[in-house]
């Protein structure tokens, strides 16, 4: 829409601006490690993280969360409870926007979902482009998440003193406007961005042998691929990776009653296809039983249904469950591995 | 698909127990009545979600016909764990939420002007009754009606009066087997496939609707490829783990087919290739 020019000495005055009207939420240090939590102090942001143990998901889908309240007793109708506040996140990396589309896709298609919906329609989203890879273990060149034009409200860029602001989104350029003294960007203000940004490429490696837009066409053929037993046999189905993905977003349903026994809540949790009772229903009967099963349909989901469903591939490469797995199994290793 | 206001997606509705039925040890039909005098809306093969509050939800197939709703409809329930076997404590006057109607169906419109073959092994026959009584109250719609049913023991056999109105019909062919007679069975003996050496099928004018145990599906889709019934005339009802019945949760996945959204009922050519269905 308009790229602004921002002193990143105006930050922390644009962040204390912004706190005083929404919660303020962004990377800060939690020991050697990054993770997205509230900022209370402007100083504790850290643009400059490399990557975050939980990806953004968790302010749109957060870890646990109530759906309802209702009483036990009594014909009394239950309450549904959508707990929601206006919200701006900075500081996220273009592999987790691309993440969201896949999860406001899947929360908005066929029966529209309030509690993610009113979460994500108060949210402002301030995502920050990568110049450096994370570290060894993402591969966001490769599923075409490096970048993104679209799906912010506003997206910083470090060019040295300032920060380049694309604005993506009349609410972005409102905030903007309000809360910072950013400027226009001129000419050469737009030349030293491309500059940046061509700069950077060279320094990410391509990682998949073969083009991302066949990866679901290479999916689709893998499907009795041996693979999935080698990988089964060091899996542990401990679930980690499902937990720390960007684009998982399955759960499960809890009802929980208070000690007296009256007043209870239903709420839902994120849950794991790589866990053995996932597809198990009540007569005994699971349709995933085999670890090489829900490991096929793990890496199935993330190369191939999500896209068929939501037009977007459910892995965006940001390594998180490589990272975490005990077992080693990264998404890059098993796609190149079945394109050999 | 019908429309729901998204922050009411979740929420049941407290629907009132009006009638309940023991059909065997473990099986009760709930005739269940919706709040302001709603009408359930459903078609034949679809599901609600019914709650208890504080033990939790499970899908259950309608299993009356729309044709004969009278502002209610009827729940087969057969007690397998917590949520089932509390709703087996309930009386008519207690409350239960409701969710739903959910999933797609059996095509009603497509079966008309065709033969009709169910076959139904055990609580299967739960949801196809529902079809079952819209076809034979729509009599004149469709050509030969023929049902199969198997249970496992004689005790397990359900709606045993209607069972004996479908029988006593010189429309309608009905055939019924046991896994294992007891001392008192007169009737056939032998798994549900034995049925289908009593009857003849005009193949290409029939459709077939399944539902039963998983193992079940196998042996009658043999059946009926034998007796060269197309695969774009046969519907299953297929069953998965749900925990929210609207395309979300992620539970009921078949590969890439959602049972909540894309079934529960599916024609046999939608799913022949999908590995995980059957
Ligand atoms: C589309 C559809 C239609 C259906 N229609 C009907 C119907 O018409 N009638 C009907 O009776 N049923 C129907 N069902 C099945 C019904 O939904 C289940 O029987 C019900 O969910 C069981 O819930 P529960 O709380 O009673 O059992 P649960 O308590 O959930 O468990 C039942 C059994 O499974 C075991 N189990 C389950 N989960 C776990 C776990 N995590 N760990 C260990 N053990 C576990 C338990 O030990 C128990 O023995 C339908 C299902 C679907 C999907
Ligand atoms: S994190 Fe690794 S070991 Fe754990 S379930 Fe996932 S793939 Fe298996
Ligand atoms: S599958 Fe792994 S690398 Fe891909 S998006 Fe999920 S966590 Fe990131
Ligand atoms: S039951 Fe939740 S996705 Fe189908």
């Amino acid at each position: 829409m308009s790229l602004w020019i921002i002193d990143k000495s105006a930050m922390a005055t644009f962040v204390a601006n912004v706190m005083g009207d929404y919660r303020v939420v962004g990377p800060k240090a939690k020991g050697p490690q990054f993770a997205f939590d509230e900022i209370e102090d402007p100083a504790e942001l850290r643009l400059d993280y490399n990557t975050s143990i939980l990806p953004p998901k968790k302010y749109f889908q957060p870890q646990e969360e109530r759906l309802m309240t209702f009483k036990r007793n009594g014909d009394s109708a239950p309450e549904a409870v959508i707990e929601a506040e206006a919200t701006v996140i900075f500081g996220v990396h273009t592999c987790d926007l691309h993440a969201m589309r896949v999860l406001d896709q899947a929360f908005t298609q066929n029966f529209p979902d309030a509690h993610y919906l009113t979460r994500r329609r108060q949210a402002l989203l301030i995502g920050i482009e990568c110049l450096e890879p994370c570290d060894e273990h993402s591969f966001c060149k490769s599923m075409g998440t490096l970048t993104i034009s679209e799906g912010y409200d506003l997206h910083l860029t470090d060019l040295g003193d300032v920060y380049a602001v694309d604005v993506g989104s009349e609410e972005g350029l409102t905030l903007l406007k309000t809360y910072s003294d950013a400027r226009l960007a001129t000419e050469s203000d737009m030349q030293q961005l491309n500059r940046a940004l061509s700069a950077k490429w060279p320094r990410f490696p391509y990682k998949l042998e073969l083009d991302v837009d066949e990866l679901p066409a290479l999916m689709s053929q893998s499907y009795n691929n041996p693979i999935w037993e080698t990988l089964a046999e060091k899996c542990l189905a401990c679930g980690t990776c499902n937990i720390v993905c960007p684009t998982c977003f399955c759960f499960n349903v809890y009802d929980e009653v208070d000690l007296n026994l009256e007043n209870g809540e239903r709420s839902r949790r994120w849950d794991s296809c790589m866990l053995d009772v996932f597809a198990r229903v009540a007569g005994g009967e699971n349709f995933r039983e085999q670890r090489s099963a829900r490991l096929r349909h793990r890496f199935m989901r993330k190369g191939l249904y999500l896209v068929e469903r939501y037009k977007h591939l459910g892995c965006v490469g940001c390594g998180r469950c490589a990272r975490l797995c005990l077992a080693d199994i990264s998404p890059i290793n098993v796609f190149n591995e079945l394109h050999e | 698909m019908t429309q729901i206001a998204e922050e009411l997606l979740y929420l049941p509705v407290m629907a009132k127990v009006l009638e309940v039925e023991s059909l065997t040890e473990l099986e009760k039909l709930f005739l269940i009545q919706l709040p302001d005098g709603h009408s359930l809306g459903n078609a034949p093969g679809q599901f609600v979600e019914v709650s208890l509050f504080g033990i939790g939800e499970a899908p259950i197939s309608v299993s009356s016909s729309p044709s004969r709703s009278n502002g209610a409809f009827e729940l087969c329930i057969r007690r397998v764990g917590d949520l089932t076997n509390a709703l087996h404590t309930l009386q008519p006057g207690d409350t239960v939420g409701i969710r739903g109607p959910f999933g797609h169906g059996f095509s009603l419109e497509k079966m008309k002007g065709k033969d009709i073959l169910f076959a139904a092994g055990g609580l299967g026959l739960a949801p196809l009754r529902s079809l079952i009584n819209q076809v034979l109250d729509e009599r004149g719609s469709f050509g030969r009606v023929i049902i199969l049913y198997g249970t496992k023991q004689p005790k397990e056999i359900l709606f045993k009066e209607e069972l004996q109105e479908w029988a006593d019909r010189k429309d309608v062919e009905f055939h019924l087997t046991v896994d294992r007679g007891d001392e008192t069975w007169r009737g056939n003996v032998g798994v549900i496939t034995t049925l289908f050496s009593k009857i003849a099928l005009n193949s290409r004018n029939t459709v077939a609707a399944i539902c039963g145990p998983p193992i079940m599906y196998r042996f009658v889709l043999m059946e009926l490829m034998g007796k060269g019934i197309p695969e774009t005339q046969i519907y299953l009802s297929l069953e998965r783990r749900m925990k929210c019945g609207v395309g979300k949760c992620g539970h009921c996945q078949i590969n890439n087919l959602y049972c909540c959204l894309d079934g529960p009922v599916f024609k046999y050519s939608q799913i022949k290739g999908v590995e995980e269905a059957l």
